[in-house]
């Protein structure tokens, strides 16, 4: 059994009376490749900002035993949980090596940020590597191609020692190879992870998931692997669609 | 990464422009007006750390500027004035007796410390107050400004303590120095010419360190740098207090080298005064606040007294063009045009 997991029970989030998240529970494990899933509106994105601290939420989100919900932003991230965005959003005046240098540092002390990096600390050259961007370090961000930055992304989890990683659609706008080098990628990273991927790309979310939650209306209208999330007929209802399904 | 050598180079001619060149082919008049342009230039780095680099459009500089000023006027009318004297002015239209807030300024070392820690406090203060609440932009720089247009009013209102309008003045000595001696005016320019060189070394090291990076990702995603785990707010609360005391201690050294500090040299005017010069310089650059601030001093008085009624259109004219053509300051025309042409 995995020690450390994220466990929602019961988060809901309201906006001016509009129930966004509706008591969703549901339990990810480390070494888990959850993909969540549901059409425009279901609450996904929500959920993703209500555990990062974006936005007032009731119920409980613990990860490790420790409570997330309603902490600052930055303060849940340095319990470990990071997120990337649906566009990227990178720092794009600082080049590849800068963006992975400023993930890595936010346990740095005054000392150490007052004076130059002098070498790449080795969890940013480890990362450089992972994510394949090694020979484009010196490059600045703002020039990297979409997918790239995608990448830069996840790499600046990486260094961040992110225990949990919420990817809100990482493969959006890219081509057939990068979302296969993506997943390849998050496959790996998993591992060690507790990992929720937020995606609309059906096929991506085949390739990849080892179980799949799905939202609608703010709540959890079926959990599984991906075959018993395709078989339930709720799901083919709202959401996938029957003859889709059946192909 | 670019080398540091084309950095030296701009700051070694800089420091010989300065330190050597200027007081061998200036007058004394025009050594002294420089050494006040070195202020306003001093006061142009801290601007171009929290503005350039920190995103802060810090529209209120002035109030850090004549806090510096005023506690080194108070130290000099106090030394004038002897051991236990009371200034002239307080004799004219106060009690006669030195208020009990202003003796602690009779010790030169207090002076010189409160000159650096009165303005830093007062920004760390508000920096608390505001970026904590997430307040930025536009709002932050109305707030700013809305701070220096208070803080005059606060002077001009206190005639018995603070010279009201007149503000302080007629000092004759500086530290024990005589200052109606043309040698001691001269050192003075040194000093200022010696702070401004070292304050580049400050903002020199802040920009290449680690903070210098984190800082320009909080310039331009704030809320992303939230997910890494930084608070946002203490990285910018660093900046605007480096750049408050460097006002700080600008106003300090204007105060001997002009002889006066009133509230006219502190409100709004003279806050705005501030960025013309960051603006069109290159706010973001090393070197471009500071030299474009004594460029739009030296060009603000030589036109003036070319064209006395004319010279404020050809300020405006110049601040139009460069934001239009150079938004970013004349300093990045260099590369602009490096680039113009790579591309033909």
């Amino acid at each position: 059994m995995k020690s450390d997991y994220l466990e929602l029970t019961d988060v809901r989030v309201t906006f001016d009376g509009f129930v966004a998240v509706d008591g969703v529970t549901m339990t990810v494990l480390q070494g888990d490749l959850r993909f969540l899933i549901g059409p425009n509106g279901a609450g996904k994105t929500t959920l993703v900002d209500a555990i990062t601290g974006l936005v007032p939420a009731t119920g409980s989100a613990t990860f490790g035993r420790t409570e997330l919900l309603n902490r600052k932003v930055h303060k849940i991230a340095r319990l470990g949980v990071g997120r990337t965005f649906q566009t990227a959003s990178v720092f794009e005046e600082l080049t590849v090596l800068q963006n992975l240098d400023i993930a890595a540092g936010a346990g740095r002390g005054p000392l150490t940020m007052l004076r130059k990096r002098s070498s790449t600390p080795p969890e940013v050259e480890s990362a450089l590597e992972v994510i394949g961007l090694a020979d484009l370090r010196d490059q600045q961000a703002g020039v990297l191609a979409h997918g790239q930055k995608q990448w830069l992304e996840i790499g600046m989890l990486l260094v961040q020692d992110s225990k949990v990683l919420l990817l809100d659609e990482p493969v959006a706008g890219m081509s057939a190879e990068e979302r296969q080098q993506t997943g390849e990628l998050l496959q790996r990273i998993g591992e060690n992870c507790t990992v929720i991927v937020v995606e609309h790309d059906m096929d991506f979310m085949r390739s990849f998931a080892t179980s799949v939650t799905v939202l609608h209306a703010g709540k959890v209208l079926s959990e599984g692997t991906v075959a018993q999330v395709q078989a339930d007929p709720k799901v083919q209802e709202v959401y996938l669609g029957r003859t889709e399904v059946k192909a | 990464m670019k080398g540091e050598y084309p950095k030296i180079a701009t700051f070694a001619v800089i420091a010989v422009a300065l330190l050597v060149l200027a007081p061998a082919v200036l007058s004394d008049f025009r050594l002294a007006l420089l050494g006040r342009f070195v202020c306003y230039a001093i006061v142009a780095v801290g601007i171009g750390l929290a503005w350039g680099r920190g995103g802060m459009l810090t529209l209120g500089q002035g109030v850090f500027f004549g806090l510096g000023a005023y506690v080194m006027a108070m130290h000099l009318k106090l030394a004038d004035a002897g051991p236990t004297g009371v200034p002239d002015f307080m004799k004219l239209y106060g009690s006669g007796v030195v208020p009990g807030w202003w003796e602690p300024f009779r010790n030169p070392v207090v002076t010189v410390l409160a000159i650096v820690l009165v303005p830093a406090l007062v920004a760390f203060g508000l920096g608390m107050a505001i970026f904590r609440r997430r307040v930025r932009g536009a709002y932050f720089a109305i707030l700013s400004q809305a701070l220096a247009a208070a803080f005059a009013i606060l002077l001009v209102g206190q005639q018995a303590t603070i010279g009201g309008t007149n503000g302080l003045n007629g000092f004759r000595s500086f530290f024990g120095f005589n200052l109606f001696d043309p040698v001691n005016k001269r050192m003075l320019f040194y000093i200022a010419a010696g702070t401004l060189l070292a304050m580049l070394l400050v903002v020199w090291q802040l920009y290449r360190s680690r903070y210098g990076e984190l800082l320009i990702a909080v310039r331009d995603q704030e809320n992303r740098v939230r997910f890494l785990g930084y608070d946002p707010a203490n990285v910018k609360i660093v900046a605007y207090v480096v750049a408050a005391a460097m006002a700080g201690v600008a106003g300090a050294l204007f105060v001997p080298i002009v002889g006066i500090i009133s509230p006219a040299s502190v409100g709004v005017v003279p806050s705005i005064a501030f960025l013309i010069g960051v603006a069109i310089g290159g706010r973001s650059t090393l070197f471009g606040p500071a030299l474009g601030a004594i460029a739009v001093a030296w060009a603000q008085t030589s036109l003036s007294e070319s064209f006395p009624s004319f010279w404020i259109y050809f300020q405006g004219a110049l601040f139009v063009l460069v934001v239009a053509f150079l938004p970013r300051g004349l300093s990045t025309a260099g590369s602009i045009l490096n680039r113009r042409r790579e591309t033909a």
